[in-house]
C-alpha cells in the first residue's frame, strides 16, 4: 500500500487492503448505477429519473439497497436450496477477486501480481459458473432457458476477450498490469512522448473486440439474451428477490466497473498520465501524490468506458441467440486472431 | 423491392429444417413453456403454450379468453347509444375508431346520413386514433426487441394526440363521441391550429423512430425474413390492415369501399410490401402513421361548415333490418353486423374484430421458429387483447 | 326463390352483384334458396345446410379469397325481455313480438349460420346464411369450412362454444374463450345474462338532451 512515514503492521495493511478492495468495487458500482442507470438513461428517454431521495435523487441507491435488504427471503420449493443460495455469492465474489490485480497508482495497489492479466481473465470466467448455477437451480423453465443461453454466450465471448488482450501483452512484453501501465505512460509514438503510448492507438481493433466482449460478458444489451426481459421475464434471475437479487444487481454493475478498470489499464494507460510531463524516468521516480491522483484518473477513465457500455445498452435492440453466437465465432474470434498475428509480426519487425 | 434474396430465404428454412431433423434424431425431450398470461411481452393477458425443442418451437398455440367480457351478449340488452359507450373498449388504444363502424351501420339501417361536417370530423378523429394506436406500436416494438428507449419517445409524442382527442371529445381513451346522425358536439376553438402543430411533431417522431429503430442493423436482422406469411395464406385467415398489405395484397378499406366518411376527398397512398415478413409489417405501420398525419392535414384544410348532427328523434328506434359495415381500423378490418328488430337496442351485434383473425394465424406461422422469434412475430402482428377477446 | 329490391324510384342496377348471384346459381343450382340484394350496397345469399361447404367452395372459386368472419344467429326473441324495461312493471304478452322471425333471406329454423367473404380484387363481399335444422336430441351440426378457408378454425370454435353447433371435420373443436367445463351456450337467447338477473335494470334513464337542431355554431376558426 502507500509507503508513508509510519509503519503499519501487517494486520493493518491487510485491513486497509480489504476495505480498499470493497470500496474499489462498491464505489464504482454505486456511481455507475446513479450516473448512468438512473440519470443518463432517464435523460435519454426524456424523463428525469429519481429526484426524491436525496438531492437530485442521489440517495436513491441507498434507498433501493435498504428496500431489497428488508424483503422476505423466498426460495422456490423445488429449487436446490444450497446451490440456489450460492449462485449470487459466486458472481459477486468473482468481482471482488478481480479487482485485486488492478493497479490504482504507483504504490496504490492490492497486489503486484506478475501474471496479472492471466489471473484477471481466469477469474473473470468464474462468474459464468454462478450464472449457470442460478439458472439451473431455480426450478423454473424461464431461468433454465436463461441459464442455457448464458452458458453458450458467456463461453463464446470469453475467447475474443482473451485473444484481444494477447495483443496488448505482446506489445507490452509483460503480463504484469503495473508494467503495462508503465510501458504505456513512458512510451512514445514515433519519438513523440506527449501522450505516452496508450495501446489503444495500435490495438484499436483489440480494444473494440475487448469492449464488445465485455458487453457480452456482462449480459448487457445487445447481448442480453440470458436476461431478455421481454421473453424470459428475467432469465436466470427470475426467481431471485430481496438481497439475493441485490447481489446480482451489484455484481452486474460492479463487474462492469471492474472490467472498465481493466480495459483502461490495458488500453488507455491506467492510472498514469504520461511520465514525460513530469520528467519521471521510471516507476520508482513517480511522486507519491500520484497515489492519490491515480485512483481519480482511473475513476474517470472507468466512467468514460462504462458510459459507452451503458449508452449502447440503452439504444440497441438485442441479438437473437444464434446471431449472437455467429457474431462471436465467425467474426470476433477470427478478427482477434488476425490482430494477434499482425501485432506479433509488427513487434518482431519493428 | 424485396431485400431478402431467394437464397437467403431458402437457407433460413433449410437451417431450421436441419435443426429439426437433428433434434428428432437425438430424441431430446421437448419442454412445454407457458408464455403468459402474465408476461412482459404480451400486450395483456394472452397465453401462448409453446412446445420447445431446445430453443426451437415445435408447436405453439395461443390460448385467448382471459379477457373475454361477453360483448356480443351485452349489446343485446343495451340501447344503441349505450352500445356506443360499450364498444369503445374493444380496442382501447384507438377507441374512437371502434365506434364508427357501428354508428355507420345503425345509420345505414335508419337510412340517414350525417351532415358533411360531421363526416369530416369523424374522419379526422378516426385518423387521430390510428396515429395514437400505431405510434404506441412503434415504441412497443423496441421494447419487445430489447431497445428500451423508443417507447418513451412514443409515449411522449402520443400524449399530444391524446390531448387533442381529449380537447375535442372530453376523453383521452374512451371518447364516446359518435352519435347516430352525427357527433355529440362540435370542435372547440383553436383545435385545428393545435392539430396542425401536433401533426408536425408526429412526423418528427416518425423520422426519429425510423432512424433509431428501423435503421438499426440488429433490429433489421431480428425482423427480416422472420415470420413470412404468403399472400394467399394471409387472405384465407382473414388477416387485415398492415398485416395483409405487408404480404403484398393491395386492399385498403378506406380506398376500396365508399362509406359516408371523408376519405374520397383526400389524397393518400396505400403502402404495400412484397415480403410478408415481420420487417414489412412494422415498416408499413410506420408509413401509415406518416400517411395518417398527411390525411389529417388535408382534412383540416377542407373542413366544411355546418351542423354536426342531423335531425334524429330523441329516443332512437332503429327500423328492422340487417347491416354490415367495416372500416380500416388501426388494427385491421373491424366490422359490425347489426341486426335490429325495430327496438331501442339491437337484436344481435356480431363484432368482427381484427386481432381475432390476426392472431388465429399464429399456430401456422410459429412452427419451427426460435423462442425470440415468437416475440418478434407477435409484436409485428400487433394485437390488442380487448380486440381478440371482446 | 325471390329477389327483393329495396329501391322505389329508379331501379338501381348492380351488375357485379347480379353476376355473382348468377354464377352462384349456375354452380349450386337449387342449393341457393334465397337472395337479398341492396343494389350497390350489399348482398345476402341463403343456401341449404347440406351445401354449406359447397357454397364456400363455389364462392372461393369465383374469387372470394378473403375470409371475413363466420358465426351464427339465434332468431328467437329473448324470453327475458330486452333488458331495458323495469322488471317490476307488468309486460303484456305480445304474441307477434315473441315469434321467431328471420331477417333478410328468410329461413325456417331458429338458428342460422352466418358467414361473410370478400373478393379483394373486385371489391365486393357476400354474406352467406344457412338454416340449421336441429336433430332429435336438439343438437345441430354443419360441415366445417376449414378445407375452404383455413381461418375458419377459430371462428368455428367460438361459434361452437357460444351456440352449441358442432362442425363436421373440424380437427380440434374445443372452447375458445370459456373454461373447459362450462355448461350452456351463452349466446343463445334462452341463456340469461347473469348481470341482469342479479341486479335488474331500473329502467331506461333520461338521455342527455340532443344538441339543438338550429345550431349555427358549426363554424370553427
Amino acid at each position: 500500500m502507500m509507503s508513508i512515514a509510519l509503519e503499519i503492521p501487517y494486520w493493518g495493511q491487510s485491513l486497509l487492503r480489504v476495505l480498499g478492495g470493497v470500496g474499489a468495487v462498491l464505489l464504482p458500482a454505486g456511481t455507475i448505477v446513479y450516473l448512468f442507470l438512473f440519470k443518463m438513461m432517464s435523460f435519454m428517454q426524456s424523463r428525469l429519473g429519481p429526484m426524491e431521495a436525496g438531492p437530485y435523487g442521489s440517495m436513491q441507491l441507498l434507498a433501493e439497497v435498504g428496500k431489497w435488504l428488508q424483503k422476505e427471503d423466498i426460495i422456490p420449493e423445488n429449487a436446490d436450496a444450497k446451490i440456489y443460495k450460492l449462485a449470487p455469492v459466486i458472481v459477486l465474489v468473482s468481482t471482488f477477486l478481480l479487482v485485486v490485480v488492478v493497479p490504482f497508482g504507483p504504490d496504490a495497489l492490492f497486489t503486484d501480481f506478475s501474471a496479472g492479466v492471466f489471473y484477471a481473465l481466469a477469474i473473470g470466467s468464474v462468474s459464468v459458473i454462478g450464472i449457470l448455477v442460478a439458472g439451473w437451480s431455480s426450478a423454473n423453465k424461464y431461468s433454465l432457458l436463461g441459464g442455457l443461453r448464458a452458458a453458450g454466450q458467456l463461453i463464446a465471448y470469453e475467447l475474443p476477450m482473451v485473444l484481444a488482450v494477447v495483443g496488448v501483452v505482446i506489445q507490452a512484453g509483460s503480463m504484469n498490469l503495473q508494467q503495462i501501465v508503465v510501458a504505456q505512460n513512458s512510451g512514445s509514438i514515433f519519438g513523440w512522448d506527449g501522450v505516452g503510448f496508450p495501446f489503444v492507438l495500435t490495438q484499436f481493433v483489440g480494444f473494440l473486440i475487448f469492449m464488445i466482449a465485455v458487453q457480452a460478458e456482462l449480459t448487457q444489451v445487445p447481448f442480453d439474451m440470458p436476461i431478455a426481459e421481454s421473453e424470459l421475464v428475467s432469465g436466470y434471475m427470475t426467481e431471485y428477490s430481496g438481497f439475493r437479487f441485490l447481489m446480482f444487481f451489484i455484481g452486474e454493475f460492479a463487474t462492469a466497473g471492474v472490467f472498465a478498470f481493466i480495459a483502461s489499464v490495458l488500453f488507455l494507460g491506467g492510472w498514469g498520465i504520461p511520465f514525460s510531463w513530469f520528467g519521471w524516468e521510471s516507476l520508482d521516480a513517480v511522486d507519491g501524490w500520484m497515489n492519490i491522483v491515480g485512483p481519480v484518473i482511473m475513476l474517470t477513465k472507468m466512467l468514460v468506458l462504462t458510459g459507452i457500455i451503458m449508452w449502447v445498452r440503452f439504444s440497441y435492440p438485442r441479438f437473437r441467440e444464434d446471431q449472437l453466437q455467429k457474431f462471436a465465432w465467425k467474426v470476433l474470434i477470427p478478427l482477434s486472431l488476425a490482430n494477434i498475428a499482425v501485432t506479433a509480426i509488427l513487434k518482431v519487425a519493428i | 423491392m424485396t431485400m431478402l434474396s431467394e437464397r437467403q430465404q431458402m437457407s433460413y428454412i433449410a437451417a431450421q429444417a436441419a435443426d429439426a431433423r437433428l433434434n428428432v434424431e437425438l430424441e431430446t425431450e421437448g419442454m412445454t413453456l407457458n408464455i403468459g398470461p402474465q408476461h412482459p411481452a404480451t400486450h395483456g393477458t394472452l397465453r401462448i403454450i409453446a412446445r420447445l425443442d431446445g430453443e426451437q418451437v415445435v408447436w405453439a398455440e395461443p390460448s385467448a379468453g382471459y379477457m373475454h367480457r361477453g360483448y356480443e351478449k351485452l349489446t343485446e340488452v343495451r340501447t344503441f347509444p349505450q352500445v356506443t359507450a360499450l364498444i369503445n373498449r374493444i380496442d382501447w388504444l384507438g377507441s374512437f375508431a371502434n365506434e364508427v363502424p357501428f354508428i355507420l351501420a345503425a345509420e345505414q339501417l335508419m337510412d340517414i346520413e350525417a351532415p358533411p361536417r360531421a363526416q369530416h370530423i369523424r374522419t379526422i378523429l378516426f385518423e387521430l386514433s390510428r396515429i395514437a394506436n400505431v405510434s404506441l406500436f412503434l415504441g412497443d416494438l423496441g421494447v419487445q426487441m430489447g431497445a428500451v428507449t423508443p417507447v418513451f419517445m412514443a409515449f411522449r409524442d402520443r400524449e399530444y394526440v391524446l390531448n387533442l382527442i381529449e380537447g375535442a371529445t372530453g376523453g383521452r381513451f374512451h371518447p364516446n363521441f359518435d352519435r347516430i346522425g352525427g357527433l355529440k358536439d362540435d370542435l372547440p376553438k383553436g383545435w385545428l391550429d393545435e392539430t396542425r402543430q401536433v401533426m408536425k411533431k408526429l412526423r418528427n417522431f416518425c423520422d426519429e423512430i425510423e432512424d433509431l429503430l428501423f435503421g438499426n442493423e440488429i433490429f433489421q436482422s431480428r425482423t427480416r425474413g422472420i415470420g413470412v406469411i404468403p399472400a394467399d395464406v394471409a387472405r384465407q385467415y382473414g388477416l387485415s390492415g398492415a398485416n395483409l398489405r405487408a404480404s403484398g395484397v393491395d386492399w385498403d378499406l378506406r380506398r376500396d369501399q365508399s362509406l359516408p366518411l371523408a376519405y374520397d376527398k383526400v389524397d393518400f397512398r396505400v403502402w404495400t410490401h412484397p415480403d410478408g415478413d415481420s420487417w414489412a409489417r412494422c415498416w408499413i405501420r410506420l408509413q401509415e402513421v406518416r400517411e395518417a398525419t398527411k390525411i389529417v392535414d388535408q382534412l383540416i384544410e377542407t373542413l366544411p361548415p355546418g351542423p354536426v348532427m342531423t335531425k334524429v328523434p330523441r329516443i332512437i328506434k332503429v327500423p328492422e333490418g340487417e347491416a354490415w359495415v367495416s372500416t380500416e381500423n388501426p388494427l385491421g378490418e373491424m366490422g359490425y353486423y347489426v341486426v335490429s328488430k325495430g327496438d331501442l337496442g339491437p337484436f344481435r351485434v356480431k363484432i368482427r374484430s381484427a386481432s381475432f383473425n390476426n392472431i388465429s394465424i399464429t399456430p401456422w406461422v410459429l412452427k419451427g421458429v426460435y423462442v425470440p422469434d415468437i416475440i418478434t412475430i407477435l409484436a409485428s402482428l400487433y394485437f390488442i387483447l380487448g380486440d381478440i377477446d371482446r | 326463390m325471390s329477389d327483393t329490391d329495396t329501391d322505389e324510384s329508379t331501379p338501381v342496377v348492380d351488375e357485379l352483384r347480379d353476376e355473382i348471384v348468377a354464377r352462384l346459381r349456375a354452380d349450386l343450382g337449387d342449393a341457393v334458396v334465397d337472395v337479398y340484394q341492396v343494389p350497390q350496397v350489399d348482398l345476402w345469399v341463403r343456401v341449404t345446410p347440406e351445401s354449406w361447404r359447397a357454397a364456400g367452395e363455389a364462392l372461393r372459386a369465383q374469387g372470394f379469397d378473403y375470409f371475413c368472419f363466420l358465426s351464427a344467429m339465434d332468431w328467437m326473441p329473448s324470453p327475458f325481455g330486452d333488458g331495458e324495461n323495469d322488471p317490476t312493471e307488468e309486460v303484456e304478452e305480445d304474441p307477434v313480438a315473441s315469434e321467431i322471425r328471420q331477417g333478410y333471406t328468410g329461413g325456417d329454423t331458429r338458428f342460422q349460420m352466418l358467414a361473410r367473404v370478400t373478393d379483394t380484387r373486385r371489391h365486393v363481399s357476400v354474406t352467406l346464411k344457412a338454416d340449421l335444422p336441429q336433430h332429435d336430441d336438439g343438437s345441430m351440426s354443419i360441415e366445417s369450412w376449414i378445407p375452404v378457408y383455413a381461418g375458419a378454425n377459430w371462428h368455428e370454435r367460438e361459434t361452437h362454444e357460444m351456440f352449441g353447433i358442432s362442425f363436421d371435420g373440424h380437427p380440434d373443436l374445443r372452447n375458445m374463450y370459456l373454461p373447459g367445463d362450462f355448461e350452456g351456450y351463452p349466446l343463445r337467447k334462452d341463456f340469461p345474462l347473469l348481470a341482469r338477473l342479479v341486479k335488474p335494470w331500473p329502467g331506461i334513464v333520461d338521455v342527455e338532451p340532443m344538441p339543438a337542431s338550429d345550431n349555427d355554431e358549426g363554424d370553427d376558426s
